[in-house]
């Protein structure tokens, strides 16, 4: 592969807001927002109720509280929190206060007071008579099930996916390919198992927080820790109904999101109170609130059947998900399509049929929503088990195995909508990362003494970049007068660092350095239309915007340089940083086009793109577990997870590897240690960090990270998308070292010493 | 309040919404309410002596203080290092104190563990000097804790917790000691306060071996009661007293 | 009640009330880098050094600090500059959002042990949680900076 050597692109070059964030400035939205009305919620202690009496009148006689609202005093158009692109496939469920509470933790009444201790007060004083109805906690049982989450009847859905509120339903979906049940029944062996992931939380170290005013044009001004600020002017367009020019959304620096900021979980509250009041209000979530009422993983049962041969060969994947979306609709039924397109298509080099499909439900429980994988992550833990079971049965070493079936590149996969996987190099992620991890060493079971040992398992990933024909970014670059440039963005970088990365693009294009390259984003009033964060979609969607807005630009510069030259613009060539007459060897600087540009003028020199693509070109990814397992306490330590990472082209290889090791960890979390149970009555036990266990820097072992390239046709500089795609490999990797130390399968997350030290053996 | 003597404090402390505030940190996780809190923080306890026969440890020294105590770590053989070093963090550590720690007598208390395997007293303004091990079955007073008053018996100590992630509270923790001539296993976590069990039948009589630490395993699984909780069920504790027991038995025997 | 701090080298005073929280005490006064991740004790987003020392201002009364010195990253930019860009050359700031508390515990750690093992840094920051970074990257920067240093340190002898 003959690839051009970048300047820019392909360097490790420090992330632009690196020091700022490394030397504690204010850049966070609590440390910018001005003083403003504290603004709380007092939540429902029931998972199914109807507010039959609400008396406020004690509470808002207490100094400092200037007004409480219940459900009597917020429209009643139902909306959806969920961020994302029209056609929108979450239900529109949700009032700003329901009468109808659906969950531990619904929202009952707003607070907004002077001080946190007024808003502390008021909440106790609020006096509230719940007609308590049985709940839905059991998502298993809830299609169908007499007893309705949303029994209204203005419940609606903007396309028809399935859903069906009269039937707990929130959307169901199906794809398939060849006779999967001809096919079954001529393999020689078929495994049938079901799997089961829970509604892990992002634990974004910022819980969700939003500041609202009035702008000095009489507009709502909203500063919010979000993904998505487009989305964001959307909602609180319907909720508020208010149109969105008088809406403006801007985020500072996000403290972590991973999906969570990818619904609008805070932002109608305070948006609320500003727009009742006129007055500046705030709303930050405790730890509580982002642990118990925030908008986390989908918990989800995996059945997988596999058909296949004596020999490995697998012929037949039916993979039937039940997904649980808690009281409200974000995200259900987008998410739980994953877990088929993003597992089945692993398997396409031998598969001869597949089916998928899936239901996804209302409970009474916490509403979910995206997160880091977004039902990639719960797929693959099934069917990546399934594939290491069907591998241990066998005695075929499973890497072996999976070489033998794999997805390669050129192929075209039935199971991800017919795409041609154009680059891929999973094929040699698997053989590096085995001559890496030193498979043959470590995958035998070592005894270690003491009830110790050590074991290795392996887990293959794909996720997508953007969402096809779907997701749209666009990017403004702009000339500033001495030739450095401005890049206007509406993505949003939660940390990730995409305002570099799309800097590093723009100075490649442009020819210049990184550093004369600033960005700002995103705000809906100065940046042009991008979907957000999310998906996947940040370097490969606006990635390839700023591609197109280089391209134009550079003809802009042309054609005012034509302007000075007084020759056509056809002559003149953008090279070098400066335009260029090669005919004559004239040359126009920079700084003479911008001159030029604001002086009568005719023509701007800035640039808009956008670019939407209608494929979504899989990254690729292999992971490899080695733990040691007490044989005696149950306890697992993983000692090094290593991983090899075909995302296309890495722009930024040093963000790239962050990502990578971030969603390792995040991974060991959810398969190891981070826990969600709940009382009869339906709350999360598990609500702070003190109960919610994440990965401190003790338990993650040693992390290696290494990069395949392939180059992505469709995407800037061969780039494909990497944030989310890490998350997958630590279950099934850890999940099969663990049955190779212990002998048991484990196919519930996460899986806890006292799991592992209980579990019978099975007999089969 | 940040009284200036003791019995000032102990007049304070009188009063039924009054409360001693010490460490401090897990306040914020009960729904404690109090009129107002009473600091002993002017009162010099925060200060570890050694003498020739005995540590003294004031209530107020932090768990990063008794920590780095180069006198406890050796006379504990590093136990007290071990049995410190994985609660939350070194910033919690400089902030949590001894006193914070035994006052609450927690069951999953690491300090409580591991000082009730010691021959350790607790001094009490009015109580007096109690030893920890009918301290921590007292009820809950209006009394002070002054400081812990460890003696320097010859000895070896050993430590070791289950923990499901690094920095949890432990599912279940042991400390084993040799006082003197005196065998003594401590199981902690069960969740409830810790227990104390002796050589009673001398089964560790002749010297710590692989059989004899099984067999004391053994008994310290039928004669100490577990139950479950959210870090831990009680068939899993069960499961863990007879390994953590025979584990850290042999761990002492290795002391030395 | 009326209390002191020596706060970053300044004397503050100030009338709290006695259930005041340092954090929100040092917020309150300009120290924004201090940020509060969770209720209870357990991610060290808020450490600050009190009379030098690393604790969790989440968890400390102000009252407490009462004629102490606390110091929070806005009085520490020197000190910390010298390792922060090794961290950023990783990429391992990401968010940021743990960074403060995060570069506080770093230097208390470098004051109380200049040379450490990589055992010693990961046992010092454990109770310094970060959801992004993996914490492997943030280590590297940390070998980096004391590599670098001490070569530096070496070639001037």
């Amino acid at each position: 592969m003959n690839r051009p050597d970048y300047q820019s692109v392909g360097k490790s070059v420090r992330k632009k807001d690196s020091l700022q964030l490394l030397l504690g400035k204010p850049v966070f939205t609590e440390d910018i927002a001005p003083d403003a009305l504290v603004v709380k919620l007092l939540r429902s202690p029931h998972a199914n109720a109807i507010v039959e009496d609400i008396d406020t009148s004690k509470a808002k006689k207490i100094a400092g509280v200037v007004d409480i609202y219940t459900w009597e005093d917020v429209p009643g158009e139902r909306f959806s929190n969920a961020g994302q692109t029209y056609p929108e496939t979450s239900p529109y469920d949700r009032l700003i206060i329901d009468r109808h509470v659906r969950y531990v933790g619904d929202v009952v009444a707003i607070v907004a007071a002077e001080n946190e201790k007024a808003a502390e007060a008021a909440l106790s004083r609020i006096k509230v008579t719940y007609d308590v109805l049985d709940p839905v906690l059991d998502f298993r049982a809830a299609k169908d099930n007499p007893t309705l989450v949303h029994p209204e009847d203005n419940w609606h859905m903007l396309c028809d996916l399935g859903g069906d509120n009269k039937r707990n339903l929130v959307g169901t979906t199906a794809d398939a390919d060849g006779d999967v049940e001809a096919v079954l029944a001529d393999c020689d062996i078929v495994l049938e198992r079901t799997y089961h992931t829970k509604a892990f939380n992002q634990a974004m170290m910022e819980t969700f927080r939003t500041y609202a005013e009035m702008d000095r044009y009489g507009r709502l001004h909203v500063i919010s820790s979000t993904q998505i600020v487009f989305h964001v002017r959307r909602i609180l367009s319907h909720a508020l109904g208010i149109p969105k020019s008088r809406i403006r959304v801007e985020k500072p620096r996000i403290g972590g999101g991973f999906g969570a900021k990818q619904t609008a979980v805070c932002e109608v509250y305070p948006a609320f109170v500003t727009m009742k009041t006129g007055r500046p209000a705030m709303c930050v979530f405790t730890r509580k609130e982002a642990q118990t009422c925030g908008s986390p993983r989908h918990e989800m049962e995996i059945k997988v059947r596999l058909g296949a041969n004596d020999d490995g060969r697998i012929r037949a994947l039916d993979v039937t998900t039940l997904s649980n979306s808690g009281a409200y609709g974000e995200h259900g039924w987008a998410t739980v399509g994953l877990t088929g397109h993003k597992s089945i298509p692993l398997y396409t080099g031998s598969l001869e049929a597949f089916k998928f499909t899936a239901d996804v439900v209302y409970t009474n429980m916490q509403p979910s929503g995206a997160y880091r994988g977004f039902g990639a992550t719960q797929g693959q833990f099934a069917v990546e088990t399934a594939v290491n079971e069907l591998a241990e049965m066998l005695r075929r070493d499973p890497v072996g195995l999976r070489e033998q079936n794999m997805l390669r590149e050129g192929m075209t996969m039935p199971a991800y909508f017919n795409e041609v996987a154009n680059a891929c190099a999973l094929d040699r992620c698997l053989d590096h990362c085995r001559d890496m991890f030193d498979w043959e060493a470590k995958y035998p079971v070592r005894d270690m003494g003491n009830g110790k040992v050590r074991a290795a398992g392996v887990g293959m990933s794909m996720q997508g970049s953007g969402i096809a024909g779907i997701d749209s970014g666009s990017v403004t670059v702009r000339l500033n007068d001495d030739g450095t440039y401005m890049l206007v963005i509406g993505a949003a970088d939660m940390g990730t660092g995409c305002d570099t990365i799309l800097a590093q693009m723009v100075a490649e294009h442009m020819e210049c350095s990184v550093d004369d390259v600033s960005v700002f984003g995103a705000d809906t009033d100065a940046s042009p239309y991008d979907s957000g964060s999310y998906a996947s979609s940040t370097t490969y969607v606006t990635g390839m915007a700023v591609e197109k807005a280089c391209a134009l630009l550079k003809e802009r510069f042309c054609a005012i340089a034509a302007e000075i030259l007084g020759c056509p613009a056809e002559e003149l060539a953008f090279e070098d940083g400066r335009v260029v007459r090669e005919s004559t060897g004239e040359t126009v600087s920079l700084p003479a086009i911008a001159e030029k540009s604001q002086c009568n003028s005719c023509q701007l020199a800035e640039a808009t793109a956008m670019h939407s693509s209608p494929v979504s070109p899989p990254p690729f990814m292999v992971g490899m577990a080695e733990i040691e397992l007490d044989r005696e306490t149950g306890t697992v330590e993983v000692l090094n997870f290593d991983a090899v990472v075909d995302c296309g082209i890495p722009i930024n290889p040093a963000l790239a590897r962050i990502q990578v090791e971030g969603g390792i960890v995040q991974g060991i979390g959810h398969t190891l240690m981070e826990d969600v149970t709940r009382t009869p009555k339906g709350a999360i036990r598990e609500s702070s960090l003190f109960t919610y266990r994440l990965p401190t820097r003790l338990d993650v072992g040693d992390v290696r990270v290494e990069f395949e390239h392939s180059y992505e046709p469709t995407g800037p500089f061969g780039a494909k998308s990497i944030g989310e795609i890490v998350i997958n490999t630590p279950a099934p990797a850890i999940a099969h070292a663990i049955y190779r130390a212990t002998g048991v399968w484990h196919r519930e997350l996460p899986i806890l010493p006292e799991h592992i030290l209980l579990a019978k053996p099975e007999e089969d | 309040m940040r009284p200036q003597s003791l019995e000032e404090a102990w007049e304070l402390n009188q009063k039924k919404r009054n409360r001693v505030v010490a460490g401090m940190m897990w306040l914020k996780m009960g729904t404690h309410s109090f009129n107002t809190a009473i600091d002993l923080c002017d009162l010099g306890l925060d200060a570890i002596e050694e003498t020739e026969d005995e540590f003294r440890i004031g209530a107020m020294a932090t768990l990063r203080q008794m920590e780095k105590h180069p006198g406890l770590d050796v006379y504990s053989c590093g136990a007290v290092k071990a049995a410190l070093r994985d609660i939350v963090g070194v910033q919690f550590r400089n902030g949590a104190t001894l006193g914070g720690s035994l006052w609450r007598r927690m069951g999953f208390s690491d300090v409580v563990a591991i000082f009730l395997a010691m021959d350790s007293s607790v001094e009490l303004f009015k109580g007096g000097v109690v030893p920890l091990e009918e301290f921590v079955r007292m009820p809950y007073d209006n009394d002070i804790l002054v400081r812990l008053i460890v003696k320097k018996r010859p000895g070896a100590f050993a430590y070791q917790a289950v923990r499901k992630q690094r920095t949890d509270l432990p599912t279940l923790n042991c400390a084993a000691a040799k006082v003197g001539d005196e065998y003594r296993l401590v199981v902690g976590s069960r969740p409830t306060r810790a227990m104390l069990l002796r050589d009673e039948r001398g089964i560790l009589a002749g010297g710590i071996t692989e059989e004899s630490a099984a067999a004391f395993a053994e008994y310290a699984a039928g004669a100490v009661p577990v139950s479950g909780n959210m870090w831990g069920s009680a068939e899993y504790r069960r499961a863990l007293v007879p390994v953590l027991a025979r584990r850290t038995l042999l761990a002492l025997g290795e002391v030395r | 009640m009326e209390i002191t701090i020596k706060l970053n080298g300044k004397a503050v005073s100030d009338d709290i009330s006695a259930d005041m929280l340092l954090i929100d005490f040092v917020r309150a006064h300009g120290c924004l880098s201090v940020k509060r991740g969770c209720e209870t004790s357990a991610c060290g987003l808020c450490t600050v050094l009190l009379d030098g020392e690393p604790v969790l201002s989440c968890s400390t009364l102000v009252a407490r600090a009462d004629g102490h010195s606390v110091q929070t990253l806005e009085g520490l930019q020197d000190e910390a500059s010298e390792f922060v860009g090794f961290i950023a050359d990783q990429g391992a700031e990401q968010c940021g959002f743990c960074n403060p508390g995060f570069v506080m515990n770093t230097i208390a750690l470098l004051r109380e042990n200049p040379d450490p093992t990589d055992e010693e840094i990961l046992s010092y920051l454990s109770g310094n949680l970060c959801r992004c970074s993996g914490y492997v990257g943030q280590l590297r920067g940390i070998r980096n900076f004391l590599t670098s240093r001490n070569e530096e340190g070496g070639s001037r002898e």
